[in-house]
């Protein structure tokens, strides 16, 4: 293949990526933002969408479709519960202290990881794609007679990938209108602005930081129902979806739900475009630092206006 | 000698007298963990100086742990070196990565210190990974029984590991009781009471910090070093996530701001881990589950409960 198709093809598979990052990451910049939690479990929130997803559709069996449907709904809304109690059972106690929170997030990873390694074991297990199609793309250029349209050997997508990206992108739609356009939203936006103005005004703040704290896992649960079919759920799924958002949120601006939209498009077809030209190790290593050193210079995210 | 000092120094020279004695009545598999304990703790004690003294909670001492155990291990491994300036090349090795990261991350404060100390003990882990030709990554190394002969004494003899390990923690504790009583010390326990106090006192808080922050990495890699050098094997793991963790926990639980408290938390939490790892394999759950408990019902850990119930003047 050429380098032009080349590239088309590592954006197209970086555009699945950015969609499901990018629901991942706003997932965790809704927490950070309203909140104030650094969820260092939201990885393992996004492991246990695409294990209950397997659960889920094996479980009712039938056509592939009616299974992933299922998972679809219930995945999310199972993650979103038990992110909700943890969050009224242990975040609620430490006051939501941003330190001591970091910390009992760490073992809440270890507590979440640990038991579906004892339940779902170390395999690594796939969810049927409900459709999956492939498409051929096209590519204009110079053959022997000229300019010509024809189709290189290797450049070709899925419907299953088209329809992630445009799930993806509908999600965020909503949750943008959530914020925007609903009392929710409005109730979280004021929660956001001044926890104590928020609670003087009859806003039953814990509530909100509950439903935020749900609402937020049940994002990443989504993203993972989404990506499974394409890669396979496994208990140890979850560093890699964290560390991306992460370095979403981050480069984003902390908190700022535009800017992570932003930077997971940005850093998903980068990862896409770069990992064909470096090692995976490698560029894992130039990204990590990168989150490093924009910490270090530039705290407030590359995109982002407030102090965090 | 004050009484206070008095019953101080007879406390912690009564623990080294114990661990001292301890080792002619042990059996042996006991023997064992008690010398991985010591120089374990001693990593604990390093990581307590910054966390519990200075109030800097850092996600990234794996990386000085490592420094030292991979600077020691690839001395011997390609250098050829013999373990004594093997050991001190690990030492110096976290001294300089501890400082460099300093310098970095001390521009920063709270969650995004935490963050900053992940990320580039995270990138040391792949650098490690990447390097996999000479560190031979995940799957680590093994440093050969004639390589660990220091000054004639073979450091893979239990008797003798036991005797290195027991040293370096006497090292440690005594190093830190002594700094924390200084007024070094002082100044930094101020830093974390109260960082604006301190500076418009007059005190140097940066200078402070930083100084904490290269005494802690390495004392870490000091343990790493040690670590590597008696138990004769250097891996990636050391330097994951994971291991940045277990300084905290062992902290966390023994008792935050307290000289014997990493003693303690690494004590139980080895002990704890070594009986549940007969039961499952999943044995990194009871590391989350005693992290969450600690922080919602004993944040001041098992020493800090004694400081605050029996004796407030606990160093």
């Amino acid at each position: 293949m050429e380098l032009g198709p080349y590239i088309l093809l590592a954006s197209l598979e970086g555009a699945v990526t950015a969609a499901v990052l990018a629901l991942t990451a706003v997932g965790l910049s809704l927490v950070f933002g309203v909140m104030r939690v650094v969820n260092i479990a939201h990885g393992e929130f996004f492991m246990l969408g695409a294990v209950i997803a397997w659960w889920v559709a094996n479980s009712i069996g039938g056509p592939p479709a009616m299974g992933f449907a299922a998972a679809l709904v219930i995945a999310p809304l199972v993650v979103g519960t038990i992110a909700a109690a943890a969050d009224m059972t242990i975040l609620k106690r430490l006051e939501y202290d941003p330190e001591r929170t970091i910390v009992a997030t760490i073992g809440l990873l270890y507590i979440l990881q640990q038991l579906t390694l004892m339940t779902y074991g170390p395999d690594a297990r796939p969810v049927e794609a409900p459709f999956n199609q492939r498409l051929a793309l096209p590519w204009i250029g110079r053959t022997e007679t000229g300019w010509e349209m024809y189709y290189p050997w290797g450049l070709s997508t899925t419907t299953y990938k088209l329809a992630v990206i445009g799930a993806a992108a509908a999600v965020l739609g909503g949750v943008w209108a959530m914020m925007a356009r609903t009392r929710i939203g409005l109730l979280m936006r004021a929660t956001q602005a001044d926890r104590d103005m928020a609670l003087a005004f009859g806003i039953p703040v814990e509530k909100v930081y509950a439903l935020v704290f749900g609402i937020g896992a049940g994002l990443a649960a989504l993203a993972a129902v989404l990506i499974v079919p394409i890669q396979q759920a496994h208990y140890l799924m979850g560093a890699d979806p964290l560390l991306l958002s992460f370095i979403v949120v981050i480069i984003g601006g902390l908190g700022s739900l535009p800017g992570t939209v932003v930077a997971a498009i940005l850093i998903g077809l980068s990862d896409g475009i770069i990992s064909v030209f470096f090692s995976p190790t490698l560029a894992k290593i130039l990204a990590t630092l990168l989150v490093g050193l924009v910490l270090v210079f530039r705290p407030n995210g590359l995109f982002g206006t407030r102090a965090p | 000698m004050t009484r206070q000092t008095a019953r101080i120094l007879a406390l912690h020279g009564g623990l080294l007298a114990v661990l001292f004695a301890a080792q002619f009545v042990l059996p042996a598999y006991h023997h064992g963990n008690l010398a991985r304990i010591m120089v374990l703790a001693s990593y604990a004690i390093g990581y307590n100086i910054l966390f519990g003294y200075t109030g800097l909670l850092s996600l990234g001492h794996a990386l000085f742990f490592a420094a030292g155990m991979y600077a020691m291990g690839l001395g011997i491994q390609y250098g050829g070196l013999s373990p004594a300036p093997a050991f001190l090349a690990g030492v110096v090795a976290g001294a300089l990565i501890s400082g460099a990261l300093a310098l970095l991350a001390l521009r920063t404060t709270g969650v995004a210190f935490m963050i900053v100390t992940l990320m580039f003990a995270q990138a040391g882990y792949l650098t490690i990974l990447y390097f996999g030709e000479y560190t031979r990554g995940d799957e680590g190394f093994v440093i050969q029984t004639a390589q660990r002969m220091l000054w004639g004494i073979n450091l893979s003899d239990p008797v003798n590991r036991y005797f290195a390990a027991f040293g370096l923690f006497a090292i440690s504790l005594s190093l830190s009781l002594w700094m924390v009583r200084a007024p070094f010390g002082r100044v930094l326990v101020a830093i974390r009471e109260n960082e604006d106090r301190v500076q418009m006192l007059g005190y140097d808080t940066y200078v402070h910090k930083l100084g904490a922050m290269v005494v802690s990495g390495t004392i870490s890699a000091a343990a790493g070093a040690a670590y590597g050098l008696l138990f004769g094997y250097a891996g990636a793991s050391f330097a994951s996530v994971q291991y940045s963790i277990f300084p905290l926990l062992w902290v966390l639980l023994g008792g935050a701001g307290t000289v014997l408290g990493p003693f303690i938390g690494t004590l139980f939490m080895f002990y704890l881990i070594d009986l549940s790892s007969g039961v499952t394999t999943a044995y990194m759950l009871i590391a989350g589950v005693v992290l969450v408990a600690l922080t919602l019902f004993a944040p001041q850990g098992l020493a800090g409960e004694v400081r605050r119930r029996v004796w407030r003047g606990l160093p």
